[in-house]
């Protein structure tokens, strides 16, 4: 049984387009059977932050590719991507690389 | 070098190529050192020259320009050399803004541009509508032995600089390279001014609601996204080159990405421009001849940009494109993002790949060009015309005989003027539709097939996609009547001139006989 976690949810680089334009997020999940980790995460934000267009932002279970995740300020890669479990007060930062030149 | 676990006391890591994390200022001497290196390399761009960086606001071209200020900032021997100034260009229209949304983003745009302290000129799109058509004509330059006059410009500019520092500061003018001091101090009067050329930026107001309704009819009037997005980008350049000839600017940074470039050059071979991939995805293109388009930020994935930008602040503003929400398989352009970027997520030396392929490729050298004949140029692109109409083995010339069939039978066009007088007097311009043209009817009813003549390949295709010619800016329209009409001209001369080749004099019509 996993705790409820804060965590602050930002988005950048024209991601907050897909979330009527709000850039920070300040989330509280509930808690869960299982524990919270960053697939669990971007199903939850499919279900209740994202406006439109989901496909532009999720795709299968992970992100779109050209989206970069920072997990405090660190590269998801480091730190095992979707598996990473979250932590309270985590920052999970999505930042669209495909806007703009 | 930089392990995970050890602590070099910068930002988080980043694992930014495969298996190989960074520390913050191991980053950041890597981020700078590569751009440094990419001009220096290239050797293109002069001591004292003036530069004009085109920024979108956009993560790629706003880390540009903040590469370009440290360079500038740092001390004097290794300080960067030229004089930079800003283009923004705002596609408002376009993109769906609407004029509010436009000023707001007009005012993000200048609070970012006023700390850094460069010239800055704003334009609008609509002003592709008050273009001279001498934006449609190369200036040919004259030849250049790079190496040689860099090597001795630079030469000259340390030593000039060295003399400026023994002599009094009150002396010293009159040289034709400027000093160190001379171009901080031109960039210290250039920054208190607003933007300059009156005739392309009124002040703070936006453009003219009649000319914003004509660039949306062009706009709107294109079938497909990938049209619209090759008509957005041919307009914008020739916005650019505009502004640097006008200004005085003779080199142009744009902030294309290793990534945007791989992209890029994987669609234009998809929309036919294979041929001129050398300056559409090369470090310089050389096509206008007088204005050199550079892309220093070749080299940076846009994933190392965008952690860049995040760790050391680099401001940017989002505006959206044209394409912004546009599904998947919208344009060629889209289909090609997305397939190069989800192969790259399962093959992460893709785009490196591509990226590496591309710096291969050379500007081929036309045959028999040297400083000769000017070869005929697209009209839109402004590259080498890469036709050959007579050959129907190649795309383009199937092109041409599926157009000539559907031409069959034109319409019969009675001269202007009564029958039998004619319309007008000897010694007049020949005009088009006068008793006295002898071109078929078709060419001569057609502006469109004229127009469509004029153009490479790729911007033929393009055109397929776009119905009515009427919308198009007045100078694009004018330099293509301008051109048919000299080479109309040209084919009526041509009986009664000397040819120099064998063939001309044996058949002096100018057409070999049929047998």
């Amino acid at each position: 049984m996993a705790a409820p976690v804060s965590v602050q949810v930002e988005f950048g680089g024209g991601a907050e387009l897909l979330f009527d334009g709000v850039k920070k997020h300040q989330v509280t999940l509930p808690g869960q059977e299982e524990p919270w980790d960053i697939r669990n995460l971007l199903i939850w934000i499919k279900k209740n932050l994202l406006k439109e267009r989901p496909e532009l932002f999720i795709q299968g279970d992970s992100v779109r590719p050209g989206i970069l995740v920072l997990i405090n300020d660190a590269d998801w890669e480091l730190q095992g991507e979707l598996d990473y479990q979250l932590q309270d007060q985590d920052s999970i930062l999505f930042i669209s690389t495909l806007h703009g030149g | 070098m930089c392990q995970v676990g050890e602590d070099y006391g910068g930002p988080g890591p980043a694992e930014l190529q495969p298996k190989l994390p960074w520390r913050g200022d191991c980053f950041k001497a890597y981020y700078v050192h590569k751009f440094r290196a990419m001009l220096g390399k290239n050797r293109l761009v002069f001591p004292g020259e003036k530069v004009l960086l085109a920024w979108s606001g956009g993560p790629s071209s706003s880390s540009m320009i903040w590469q370009v200020q440290e360079g500038l900032s740092r001390e004097s021997a290794k300080r960067l050399r030229f004089v930079p100034g800003i283009i923004y260009i705002d596609e408002g229209a376009v993109c769906g803004q609407s004029p509010e949304e436009r000023a707001k983003t007009v005012v993000e745009m200048k609070l970012i541009l006023q700390t850094i302290a460069f010239p800055y000129h704003i334009v609008s799109l609509e002003e592709v509508f008050n273009l001279p058509t001498s934006v449609l004509q190369p200036v040919s330059q004259g030849p250049r032995g790079f190496e040689n006059t860099y090597k001795e410009a630079v030469d000259g500019f340390i030593q000039q600089q060295q003399q400026q520092q023994q002599r009094a500061p009150e002396e010293g003018g009159g040289e034709a390279v400027l000093s160190d001091e001379q171009i901080q101090e031109k960039l210290r009067q250039l920054s208190t001014q607003d933007p300059v050329g009156q005739e392309e930026v009124a002040g703070d107001s936006l453009p003219r609601p009649a000319q914003t309704t004509a660039l949306m009819t062009l706009f709107s009037s294109v079938k497909t996204l990938t049209a619209r997005e090759e008509l957005l980008q041919t307009l914008r350049a020739h916005l650019i080159l505009h502004v640097a000839r006008v200004q005085g600017y003779t080199k142009v940074m744009l902030g294309d990405s290793c990534t945007r470039l791989a992209i890029k050059l994987m669609t234009n071979l998809a929309l036919g421009r294979g041929a001129f991939l050398a300056w559409d995805t090369g470090f310089s293109d050389d096509r206008h001849g007088d204005v050199v388009m550079l892309r220093p930020m070749r080299d940076y994935t846009l994933k190392e940009i965008a952690f860049y930008n995040r760790m050391f602040g680099v401001p940017s503003v989002f505006t959206p494109a044209i394409d912004t929400k546009a599904p998947e398989k919208a344009s060629i352009h889209r289909l090609m993002e997305s397939f190069i970027l989800r192969l790259q997520a399962q093959f992460p030396s893709t785009i490196s790949t591509v990226y590496r392929t591309s710096e291969k490729l050379v500007k081929a050298p036309r045959n028999g060009d040297a400083a000769g004949a000017a070869t005929a140029r697209c009209l839109l692109c402004m590259c080498a015309l890469d036709i050959d109409s007579t050959d129907s083995a190649t795309a383009f010339g199937a092109q041409t005989l599926e157009r000539l069939a559907q031409k069959l039978s034109p319409a019969p066009v009675l001269p202007t003027g009564a029958p039998g007088r004619p319309c007008c007097t000897k010694g007049t311009r020949l005009q088009p539709g006068c008793c006295r043209d002898t071109r078929p009817s078709s060419e001569r009813e057609e502006p469109r097939a004229s127009f469509i003549e004029q153009l490479c390949y790729s911007c033929r295709v393009n055109m397929k996609d776009v119905p009515f010619l009427e919308p198009f800016p007045p100078y694009i329209l004018m330099e293509s009547q301008c051109r048919s009409q000299r080479a109309w001209e040209k084919q009526e001369v041509q009986e009664f001139l000397f040819e120099e080749s064998e063939e001309e004099a044996l058949h002096p019509l100018g057409f070999s006989p049929q047998f």
